[in-house]
């Protein structure tokens, strides 16, 4: 038994060390080396200033620009700093859940200027799994189109074209569902702004 | 149901299907001690291994003395995580200043990596340093995946022998299995990972300046620390002031709310691609962040989402395969192997059916994106939590709280049943083969025969621990369970009201006993009762199946082969498959139906209706 004992001990070390040491060394050398962007997060620099990731949401409630997914995790942050993700596990019978999309959905038509029984799209009504969530669907995008573009007074044709330039179709055709990633949509949209007026 | 859905999980099963014998093959040599591919380069470290640890690879030990290794193996590897949990404030490594583990969450996390549950009371990225996570918990999925491989292999050589009364040597057995197909593997899979967006950095968190500030409302704090509060008269549910017998209103300290500006946001990276791809590969399913698979830095596009989903099934659908070539016997493998591939696919398909109904509740807005992610949608969020649950995997990428009353029930389903559709790595098919035993004996009662397996005649020894190694998890699910409704501190943590909340606490005590670690996630877990039951769930349904496979082979292995006659039980083939299928979801069934009912058959039924809770 003691033999057994001091066995175990040993292994656990000598597989800390291959499994916990040295394997993910190895791997951050490899990731670091081949995909720098992408092992440090998809940062997202404008102007010279980090904004973001372009895997992470955040909140935008004005009206010039898109808005994303609902939250249960406000988007990562709060008041001290890190908000872990969350979705809002309300089940399907939930009330609050209930209250939370038809609040959702009566304020998307009153922001956009719809009667009250207007479709909107699922995905801009329901949270997302992990609070997070960078994208929209196409049809959540293509249904903020007019406001956006009033807001900011450019074309819509403008807007609906950089939209359309920023759905990421199903990965190689048919992988996943299409998506709108909407902190680099909007950062695009800002770009478009600056470009005019300056 | 669009036809690039169909392409999907064709090719996700066909993939896996086509990857059964190549990865099967390869890990049966590795086991048998023949020569492979990656013997050149790792045969000297196996060496090594085994001279730094002092074991003898020609040592053979009794059954009871391997698993008195597992049991060891598994303790040393708990107390020595739970000891890095609650110190980690002062180990290397600790970019974000977090705080220890209490003591309840430690035991509970301790025991849930080193037993391949991983169910996670906590979110990692605001709780796990980055030693804890690559040196304390990514070393548990490590060693509990090869460790439950190890059992697979033991009891495979075991039914092999005939007249011997040992069954291999534990140390030998997990050495190769780490170094061999663990490691390897794991290297493979990360790699792409890390291409697709998952992070691999040591630095701390990046702070971004968000585009749009916004202003949240925080309890407000004097200069100490406190909260500052103020006096408010009391109202009532209506709005009105509350008048005491005095006749004065009655008084009540608020804390004071003050407008806060949020101007950044953390980035929560870290090395996460090496962590990720042993999570998927061995059935670990313990996730860097708090929503695992659904976060995007852990699954950021929808090809990284179809690799981890690979990863679910591919080693566990080789087990199958390694188990028949192990045993000498592939027909009886692909046999258990299609059994286990129909209910499977039966169970995914009824869930991806409910979830794609509307909901009178949410005014039937379709597509039912609550808790899902847009880049998987509903299809692949349903194969995925399907999938998890079929496998011992246990991550997610939806929250399956939010699925609707029927496509909930199938991850727990697959998870009451035992986790045996592929199962989780090693305790699929040693699970499966308490299954196989009782249809032998039931089918030999059936005929009037003497039951046989593989040409060893089975007795009350062999029955006994077949029946102990089934209901053993299933106790350590329903009675917790049970008790859990009726104490405050049980009803106090549940997210949702009605027979949801009740499916919230079954499944956590499903997940448990079974090993699996994926949540109804709302539940409050991390609380000294759920923390604690919780624990003592997953150590029950660990070692209680592990003691009775070793059991049975071991008492097989010391009997005499006798040659098949005429009145042998074929155990392959259409009668022996449908019989064994039918078994296992009567003794479920049988089990669960009753709890099934309360919680998401009567939520059905009541959705349909309109309540709402």
């Amino acid at each position: 038994m003691i033999k057994l004992i001091t066995q175990a001990i040993r292994q656990t070390l000598v597989w800390t060390i291959l499994a916990g040491v040295l394997y993910p060394i190895a791997i951050t050398i490899l990731a670091q080396l081949a995909f720098p962007h992408q092992a440090n997060g998809s940062l997202v620099e404008s102007k010279g200033r980090l904004v973001g990731s372009a895997l992470l949401a955040q909140q935008f409630t004005g009206t010039k620009y898109f808005w994303p997914r609902p939250s249960a995790a406000t988007y990562g942050t709060g008041p001290t700093g890190l908000n872990a993700g969350s979705g809002s596990n309300f089940g399907p019978t939930s009330a609050q859940l209930q209250t939370n999309v038809r609040t959702n959905a009566k304020a998307l038509r009153d922001a956009h200027k719809l009667p009250a029984n207007a479709p909107v799209p699922a995905d801009l009504v329901f949270a997302s799994a992990s609070g997070v969530d960078p994208h929209i669907s196409p049809e959540a995008a293509r249904f903020q189109i007019a406001r956006v573009a009033a807001a900011r007074g450019l074309g819509e044709d403008k807007v609906r074209a950089l939209v359309d330039q920023y759905i990421e179709p199903r990965q190689w055709g048919f992988l996943g569902e299409a998506r709108v990633n909407v902190l680099l949509l909007n950062l695009a949209l800002d770009e478009a702004d600056t470009r005019k007026s300056g | 149901m669009k036809f690039t859905e169909i392409v999907q999980i064709v090719l996700f099963f066909g993939l896996g299907i086509a990857l059964t014998p190549v990865l099967g093959r390869f890990m049966a040599r590795v086991f048998k001690g023949e020569r492979t591919i990656l013997h050149p380069l790792l045969f000297p470290i196996e060496k090594l291994v085994y001279r730094l640890t002092g074991i003898d690879p020609k040592e053979e030990m009794s059954w009871a003395r391997y698993l008195w290794a597992v049991v060891i193996m598994t303790s040393v590897g708990f107390a020595s995580l739970m000891a890095i949990l609650m110190t980690q404030k002062w180990l290397p490594l600790n970019t974000q200043g977090l705080d220890n583990l209490s003591w309840h969450l430690a035991f509970n996390t301790a025991w849930s990596f080193t037993c391949n549950a991983d169910w996670q009371s906590y979110s990692g990225e605001a709780t796990m340093t980055y030693l804890s996570q690559t040196l304390g918990l990514s070393v548990h999925q490590f060693l509990s995946g090869s460790a439950g491989l190890a059992i697979l292999v033991a009891v495979g050589r075991a039914l092999a022998r005939a007249s011997v009364r040992t069954i291999g040597n534990f140390w030998v057995d997990l050495t190769r299995c780490t170094l061999y197909i663990v490691i390897p593997l794991s290297v493979i899979w990360a790699i792409p990972l890390a291409w697709q967006g998952v992070p691999q950095t040591w630095k701390a968190y990046p702070t971004a300046n968000l585009v749009e500030s916004y202003t949240a409302q925080v309890q407000k704090t004097d200069d100490k620390g406190n909260l500052v509060t103020a006096s408010v008269p009391k109202v009532d549910d209506k709005g009105r002031p509350v008048v005491g017998a005095d006749g004065k209103p009655v008084m009540v300290d608020q804390p004071v709310m003050v407008d806060q500006k949020v101007e950044t946001q953390p980035i929560p990276v870290g090395p996460v691609a090496s962590y990720e791809s042993c999570k998927q590969l061995f059935t670990n399913g313990g996730g860097w962040y708090g929503v695992n698979s659904a976060h995007p830095f852990e699954n950021p596009t929808p090809l990284a989402g179809f690799l981890e989903m690979l990863a679910i099934i591919a080693v566990p659908m080789a087990q199958v395969y390694m188990f028949g070539l192990l045993i000498g016997n592939k027909r009886h493998a692909w046999c258990l192997f299609a059994v286990m591939l129909g209910l499977y696919v039966l169970s995914f398909g009824v869930a991806w059916y409910a979830e794609t109904r509307p909901n009178p509740v949410v005014d039937n807005i379709m597509p039912l994106m609550e808790g899902k992610e847009q880049r998987f949608g509903v299809m692949n969020s349903v194969l995925w939590g399907v999938s998890a649950t079929a496998i011992d995997n246990g991550s997610v990428n939806s929250m399956h709280d939010s699925w609707m009353p029927i496509a909930g029930m199938m991850p727990m389903w697959n998870i009451l049943i035992g986790e045996i559709m592929f199962g989780g790595i090693g305790c699929g098919v040693y699970c499966m083969l308490f299954h196989v035993l009782i249809t032998v004996f039931i089918a030999g009662l059936m005929i009037g025969r003497t039951p046989e397996y593989l040409g060893k005649k089975l007795g009350a020894w062999e029955a006994t621990w077949a029946v102990i190694g089934v209901l053993l998890p299933n106790a350590a699910c329903l009675i917790p369970t049970a008790i859990s409704v009726v104490l405050p501190a049980g009803v106090a943590s549940m997210n949702n009201a009605g027979p949801h909340g009740l499916s919230e606490v079954l499944y956590a005590f499903g997940e448990a006993a079974n090993n699996n670690g994926s949540a109804f996630a709302g539940l409050n877990a991390n609380v000294p009762w759920y923390d604690v039951a919780l624990g003592i769930a997953i150590i029950i349904g660990r070692f209680a199946p592990i003691a009775a496979a070793l059991a049975i082979v071991g008492r097989l292995a010391s009997k005499k082969t006798v040659e098949p006659s005429a009145g042998t039980l074929p155990v392959h083939g259409w009668t022996f498959g449908l019989t064994l299928a039918g078994v296992i979801i009567v003794v479920a069934a049988l089990t669960f139906f009753p709890a099934l009912c309360l919680g998401p058959l009567i939520e059905h039924g009541l959705m349909q209706a309109g309540r709402v809770f």
